[in-house]
């Protein structure tokens, strides 16, 4: 009997390549958009929750709370197989995007939220005593600071969610991992495709946590 | 120009302001002076409603403030204040920190804000330091630019809130000679500070504060040399370099 990763499991690997390349394809859509959410819910509610009002703050911290202590899967299966049944039917890719993007702007959100709090409070003092509201305050002043301090988490948050994607094997999603996962399951050829799929996932997170680590250090430097 | 009255400030338990009134008249220069814990930067604070008083009245340009959410903003475009950490915008170049709140706030063009800010930075000394980022200034100079930022607001009032405390020894004059040469042009100022030197030279009138209260109040001349108030006799002989 031929081994798991026996040679011409790799070459069917290569000849079904578009396989892959079409989940890869899919897998940095989703990664891209759901990145874009999540960054967009990530300042909205991580402003939220350093705002006055505290019913703004509530809304921070239900969000963050709810979603940073339920698994993704059940958000994904909630968002799948849930809204359905109260009459919303969502594209997969919808699903994905969604799913993904709102987990990671919860946790986005607290990486915002510790940026603005890390900022003296002699700022914001010195933005309202030159007659700044607070939004403008936060718009020329605190954020712009906030946001060299909250680069390198906010990278490795990028890291996660590219990675975080390949929940979307399990709803039938046609990223990356469900394709080697149904390539696989049809032949049997296990081993090669799950390699050769971990293999593509490093060539887009590892660069970008690289990236990650520079910038800490280059922040380090600059404080 | 200010009006203060019957001001309250409580921080918790903490009664900090205890019915304070003050009135200072355009051009007028005044120097709070008083233990640390008196309350005199909760009273300077008050004045732009950097703190908002439990109780009381502030007037400053003939606005309401107490009344009005809307005119704050508007009368802090035209009221300076100079903090003791300086509190310049890091992420920003001297220049931009100078040309920021003229060209968003007040609609000045970012040329005439530019020309105007040079213009402040050359009279307060740093004209070569436009392009610098304020962690590359000595404290000395990042207090200068920020006096000059707020000057670039064209403000009608300046208020300093202990604007050399955090200075080291050597850099507190090129401070105070810059708020002597600004004094001398007639803006009215409210100085909280510990320099007595300054506050000989420049006030109009100098007010001794302690435990939320003005205890005295008068020239420097009767000051400096004929304090009424016991409290105020200790403190002003305990800091005995008058």
């Amino acid at each position: 009997m031929p081994g798991p990763f026996a040679g011409f499991k790799w070459l069917a690997v290569f000849r079904d390549w578009s396989v892959f390349a079409e989940g890869f394809v899919m897998t940095i859509a989703l990664s891209v958009l759901a990145l874009a959410l999540a960054l967009l819910l990530g300042v909205l509610f991580g402003v939220l929750g350093t705002a006055q009002w505290k019913p703004f703050r509530w809304l921070n911290r239900v969000y963050v709370e709810f979603i940073q202590n339920t698994p993704l899967v059940i958000q994904v299966f909630f968002l799948y197989h849930g809204l359905p049944h109260l009459g919303i039917m969502l594209p997969v890719f919808s699903v994905g995007m969604l799913g993904v993007g709102i987990y990671h702007g919860a946790y986005i959100a607290e990486v915002v939220r510790a940026g603005i709090q890390a900022i003296p409070r002699g700022q914001h003092e010195a933005a309202y005593s030159q007659g700044f509201s607070y939004w403008e305050s936060m718009r020329y002043i605190i954020l712009p600071q906030a946001k060299r301090m909250a680069y390198p988490p906010l990278t490795n948050q990028a890291v996660s969610l590219i990675k975080n994607t390949s929940v979307m094997a399990m709803v039938a999603g046609g990223d990356l991992m469900y394709h080697a996962d149904s390539w696989a399951s049809s032949n049997l050829y296990y081993g090669p495709a799950y390699v050769v799929t971990g293999l593509l996932y490093i060539a887009i997170c590892f660069p970008l946590a690289t990236y990650a680590r520079r910038l800490e250090r280059k922040l380090e430097v600059s404080l | 120009m200010i009006i203060l009255e019957d001001i309250n400030k409580h921080f918790g338990q903490l009664h900090v302001l205890k019915g304070v009134d003050l009135t200072v008249k355009s051009g007028e220069k005044v120097v709070v002076i008083g233990p640390s814990g008196s309350g005199k930067s909760t009273l300077i604070r008050c004045i732009n409603l950097l703190e908002k008083p439990t109780s009381g009245r502030v007037e400053v340009d003939g606005v309401d403030l107490m009344a009005s959410e809307a005119g704050v903003a508007k009368v802090r475009q035209s009221v300076g204040m100079v903090f003791q950490q300086f509190n310049l915008y890091p992420h920003m170049t001297v220049l931009e920190n100078l040309t920021l709140a003229p060209t968003k706030l007040k609609g000045v063009s970012l040329q005439e804000a530019t020309e105007s800010g040079l213009a402040y930075l050359e009279r307060v000394g740093l004209k070569e330091k436009a392009n610098a980022y304020p962690s590359q200034l000595s404290g000395g100079q990042q207090q200068r630019v920020a006096i000059a930022r707020a000057l670039n607001m064209k403000p009608k009032i300046m208020l300093f809130d202990e604007p050399t405390s955090a200075l080291d020894p050597e850099m507190i004059q090129e401070v105070l000679d810059v708020m002597i040469g600004l004094a001398d042009e007639g803006i009215t100022m409210v100085v909280v500070t510990h320099e007595m030197g300054f506050a000989r030279k420049v006030a109009d009138r100098v007010i001794f504060m302690d435990e939320g209260r003005i205890l005295e109040e008068g020239t420097p001349e009767h000051f400096f040399t004929n304090p009424q108030n016991e409290r105020t006799k200790l403190f002003l002989s305990r800091i005995a370099h008058v």
